[in-house]
């Protein structure tokens, strides 16, 4: 009853449709990352007027759908005129852009939270220390600061890291192929019920769990200091 | 503006079809969760190997491939008995497809945050009941119970909080929920951005609400001065 041979033969397509998941995966999450860690930190930090912006950036992002914000970005903005002639209508046209601009946007909001909450929770003592030792103010944040924040932010970036994973899968929504976006074509050009949807599954699993290891990995180089004082 | 008020009893319309679907979610996740907790804690060998397994295959699996999974692998498996039972074609739910698979995804989460919230409970509360004679079903219910809703409660409303942000995917399935509603909407009036604005709002609306009712449960719950175990 299942047919199988669709999916092997077409395994090409699928090793394709993964690199397209991990790339928009991995650029949104980096991109994401460079938003955040200013952001974070001037989220930590109560930054008068900046802070509040903010704050209603990562309450949007993080309260509605990654649905909602794609299709908004996508299907939205091409509404209105002014974006259909500006010169930033060619990149905001390609579905790829789209999905990329909002994961980042999305992933930026969520990693901002985590590393404000990784900075307000040093403790006090670090930076004392630090301070004692005569460093700088940036010596201090670059120094000791931040390495530290990040290290005690890795088990929830971790989560965040699959949740984008995860989440990059509404790209097959607007056309994209990536990996479900191919397991989607192949069951709709061989009328198959639920192969290509199984075989995405199985791909997604794998790196879940891929990722996962890489995180535990992680966390044992990094936060070993941490797990001995308990 | 005036397109997005004439269109305001449909997306009423839609808005009702997601609350519904999530909270059936929801209920269909709370019973797996217990189900699941129940089974780890409590269960044999098979029990534990059993719910180990739906929690490690189902975290790592996108929402919107389980729900297209369950959709139209579900829609071949009826059909395939409706066939050998001679009734005809059979049409199945999609609102029923979505819940299943919100259901189903949630209920791995919820599984470990009351397997959690049980271990949080000190042994000996419940060596103390069983010393003093209580029955199993007495000790549950007086002393476990109280005590897993009040540690439960915080990561029951984070569950809720990603589940409800789940439920527009289903729109995928051309469900006619709020997201499904307003796409149909903005693309025949050509106002897309004004549509999808609006499901913004609504869904930021859900969460804001729904933040507000758990703090206050969580108030209503903790007792004061007694919050060192949570």
């Amino acid at each position: 009853m299942m047919q199988l041979d669709k999916i092997v033969n077409n395994l090409d397509l699928f090793l394709g449709g993964a690199w397209m998941t991990v790339q928009l995966t991995a650029i949104a999450l980096f991109i994401g990352f460079c938003i955040a860690l200013p952001c974070g930190l001037a989220r930590a930090r109560r930054v008068p007027i900046i802070s509040p912006l903010i704050n209603a950036y990562v309450y949007a992002f993080r309260g509605t759908p990654l649905l909602v914000q794609l299709y908004l970005v996508y299907y939205g903005l091409a509404q209105f005129d002014i974006v259909k002639d500006s010169f930033a209508w060619p990149v905001l046209r390609e579905a790829y852009w789209c999905a990329l601009i909002t994961f980042s946007l999305n992933s930026g909001a969520y990693a901002t939270e985590i590393i404000r909450g990784a900075v307000a929770t040093t403790p006090d003592g670090e930076i004392e220390a630090a301070t004692a030792l005569g460093l700088s103010r940036w010596q201090v944040d670059f120094l000791v600061l931040i390495p530290s924040a990040l290290r005690r932010a890795l088990p929830q970036y971790g989560n965040e890291v699959v949740f984008m994973l995860h989440g990059s899968v509404v790209a097959s929504v607007i056309t994209l192929q990536d990996i479900l976006g191919v397991g989607r074509t192949l069951n709709a050009r061989f009328y198959m019920a639920y192969e290509g949807i199984l075989t995405a599954a199985v791909f997604y699993m794998v790196l879940t769990f891929a990722l996962v290891m890489l995180f535990r990995w992680l966390e044992n180089k990094y936060l070993k200091h941490l797990a001995l004082a308990h | 503006m005036e397109n997005l008020i004439a269109y305001a009893p449909l997306l009423w319309k839609g808005t009702q079809v997601t609350i519904a679907l999530a909270l059936v979610g929801l209920a269909l996740a709370t019973l797996l969760g217990a189900l699941g907790a129940a089974g780890k804690i409590g269960g044999g060998p098979i029990a534990r190997g059993v719910v180990f397994l739906y929690t490690t295959i189902v975290r790592g699996i996108p929402d919107l491939v389980l729900i297209l999974l369950i959709y139209f692998g579900g829609q071949r498996i009826v059909n395939a008995i409706a066939g050998a039972l001679d009734i005809g074609y059979v049409d199945v739910s999609k609102f029923w497809s979505g819940a299943l698979a919100i259901g189903f995804i949630y209920g791995a989460y919820l599984t470990e945050t009351f397997r959690g919230a049980y271990m949080t409970i000190p042994r000996g509360q419940i060596e103390a009941a069983r010393a003093l004679g209580l029955k199993r079903s007495a000790i549950l219910w007086k002393v476990t119970l109280p005590q897993l809703v009040r540690f439960a409660i915080s990561g029951y409303a984070n569950v809720w909080q990603v589940l409800i942000k789940s439920t527009a995917v289903v729109s995928v399935i051309s469900l006619q929920d709020l997201l499904g509603l307003a796409n149909d909407a903005g693309k025949s009036v050509r106002e897309p951005f004004t549509f999808f604005a609006a499901v913004f709002v609504i869904y930021l609306l859900f969460t804001f609400i729904s933040q507000n009712i758990f703090n206050w449960a969580e108030r209503r719950f903790t007792i004061k001065g007694r919050n060192d175990a949570a």
